[in-house]
């Protein structure tokens, strides 16, 4: 390693002046050339994602008739999102409904959300303390948990998913497990195809993806902001909700999008785990890209679908964002 | 440690330890089991589903699909990661953080819509047949983010002063990439290498939506899902991939933090 870059030092002394005045034009130009190197990665993300999602957009306001798409601008698919076309018999899957007509696009958008609003909440709760653990609690060995902690979110989501339809299935493990073991007669059938399920699964799926987050922003918390609460008369409890809390929200608010967001759209947990009255969007979205085949419509209950998460998004910021230097002060 | 060595908050770490790693160890203990149903009691150990994988028609093809999907993406993703990763600490570019957000993106959209949007600019506007290309497409936008993270920190990781000291001896700006950056990075590109690798392994979504009739492995899987019999394989052989992805996740790990001693980990 010395050797070659001693050769090459000699070698290419003889050229510093040529060089140098290379160098110089190349540094001035050190924007130019950082925008070069980053334009292949922004072409990508371009043709991969800008385009693909405007011409979901434009494909929203289109017609389609059997196998054609007619393109003339219309509004009707958005109108047909909240159309009164379809019968619950509960909403939710628990609150008994009567059989009226509703939008069952709306309602199957108000549940997904629903359902991931409760699976981010279950999923922040439970882990946060493990991050709270990680920040303050280990002394050693702080990288072997937090990659025993990570390594789950980067397995087969899919498999993950299926583990828990054998757990919770009628003749899974843990009906078989209570049946053997003789606590229960028979077989519970309200473990499986239920929003209860979906939110269970869908909670444990991403609880490896929020301690992250949250840990980092527990460890950026100084120290001796700590100590100086205990010195001036605080207890624990007084001083976590004071100083730790705040502090570590904007953790929290990353984890909680990065969890909500996707969640909302999922289709492969209600369609494993949901059934008919854990239904979520996504399944919608996928039949009308499927079986149903209407593009047009599936495109614009998509477009819906996120438009509606953002705004979500930007309230809960805003509101958020007002609370917390009150909180800090 | 200022409390007691056993407090409330350690056994509720292991717990939570438990609770994730629950459903994965069941689903290998039964992937030994002997019987066909997946339910307690236990019927004693064997290998016979793990050797009935060999009889799948299909699983192999799936397989080698996965394989010719996940190396190409592993590796473009990579390079397209490194070049943004050395643009974006180099200079102080303007516009910088929206870039970033941009580049982020597919981490929080759902993943469904990510996939009937390329679906439709494919299909419809392009009308190009789906293939494996398609699914390599998708899978590439989807593991960027994380290329350009694990080489962003690693590019933040180290001292730029050596940079520096290159190129005031004299060095090309080319040859101090090369003779500098590069080996100094090299862990992140391992790491980025096999992180993007299992992810694009492990997809199921995008591909569900692109591949067309060339299923790749997760697509295999949830064909076999419907039928009854085929479960306890189907249990064998997603502890394989279960193992395999640990495996290559572990040691993306390690690369990621070698000779980077102090610092934190910032996913």
């Amino acid at each position: 390693m010395t050797s070659t870059a001693e050769r090459a030092s000699n070698g290419e002394r003889t050229a510093v002046g040529s060089w140098r005045g290379g160098r110089a034009a190349w540094l001035s130009h050190g924007r130019l050339r950082g925008y070069l190197l980053l334009a292949p990665t922004l072409l990508v993300v371009l043709i991969l994602l800008v385009l693909p999602v405007f011409d979901l957009l434009r494909t929203s306001f289109c017609t389609q008739v059997y196998l054609k798409i007619d393109c003339s601008f219309t509004l009707a698919n958005y109108g047909a999102i909240f159309e009164p076309n379809g019968a619950f018999g509960s909403l939710f899957g628990f609150i008994p409904y009567p059989h009226l007509q509703t939008p069952i696009y709306a309602v199957l958008l108000a549940r997904s959300i629903g359902v991931a609003l409760l699976a981010t909440i279950a999923v922040i709760l439970l882990a946060y303390p493990m991050a709270y653990f990680l920040a303050f609690r280990l002394v050693r060995n702080r990288i072997r948990w937090i990659v025993l902690i990570t390594v789950p979110f980067w397995t087969s989501y899919l498999l993950r998913v299926f583990a828990w339809k054998i757990i919770l299935g009628y003749g899974g493990l843990i009906n078989s497990g209570l049946v053997t073991a003789g606590i229960i007669p028979e077989p519970l059938e309200l473990l499986l195809y239920n929003p209860f399920a979906v939110i269970i699964v869908l909670a444990h799926s991403w609880l490896a993806f929020a301690v992250l987050p949250i840990y980092v922003s527990l460890d950026k918390i100084d120290r001796s902001l700590l100590e100086a609460a205990t010195d001036l008369g605080d207890t624990k409890l007084q001083r976590f909700l004071r100083i730790t809390l705040p502090l570590s929200m904007p953790g929290v608010l990353s984890a909680s999008l990065l969890v909500f967001i996707p969640t909302v759209g999922d289709y492969i947990t209600p369609s494993l785990v949901g059934g008919s009255s854990g239904m979520m969007l996504g399944s919608v979205i996928q039949s009308l890209f499927g079986q149903a085949n209407n593009q047009p419509l599936g495109a614009a209950v998509s477009v819906t679908m996120m438009a509606i998460v953002t705004l979500l998004v930007c309230i809960f910021l805003k509101l958020v964002g007002t609370k917390t230097p009150a909180a800090v002060t | 440690m200022r409390n007691s060595p056993v407090g409330l908050l350690n056994i509720y770490a292991v717990g939570f330890v438990a609770l994730l790693y629950g459903p994965l160890v069941l689903l290998v203990l039964f992937s030994f089991n002997n019987s066909i149903y997946v339910a307690f009691p236990l019927k004693g150990a064997t290998f016979r589903w793990y050797a009935a994988l060999f009889d799948y028609p299909g699983l192999l093809s799936a397989l080698w699909n996965s394989i010719r999907v996940a190396i190409p993406v592993s590796i473009v993703c990579t390079a397209l990661g490194l070049l943004a990763a050395k643009a974006l600490t180099g200079t102080r570019l303007p516009g910088r953080k929206p870039i970033i957000g941009l580049i982020m993106v597919p981490l929080v959209v759902p993943f469904i819509i990510l996939g009937i949007a390329l679906l439709t600019m494919v299909r419809k506007t392009f009308d190009l047949p789906l293939s494996l290309w398609t699914v390599g497409a998708s899978h590439l936008l989807v593991c960027l983010p994380f290329s350009v993270l694990v080489l962003l920190s690693r590019f933040e990781g180290f001292d730029r002063s050596l940079e520096e000291a290159s190129l005031d001896l004299g060095e090309s700006a080319w040859m101090t990439f090369w003779r500098v950056t590069f080996p100094l990075v090299l862990p992140g590109v391992v790491s980025s290498l096999l992180l993007s690798f299992t992810a694009s392994f492990d997809e199921f979504l995008l591909a569900f939506f692109l591949s067309g009739d060339k299923p790749t492995l997760p697509i295999y899987i949830w064909s076999q899902l419907r039928f009854p019999q085929k479960l306890p394989g189907v249990l064998a052989l997603g502890s394989c991939i279960f193992a395999f992805s640990f495996t290559l996740v572990v040691l993306a790990e390690r690369f990621r933090r070698r000779g980077t001693p102090g610092q934190r980990s910032t996913l």
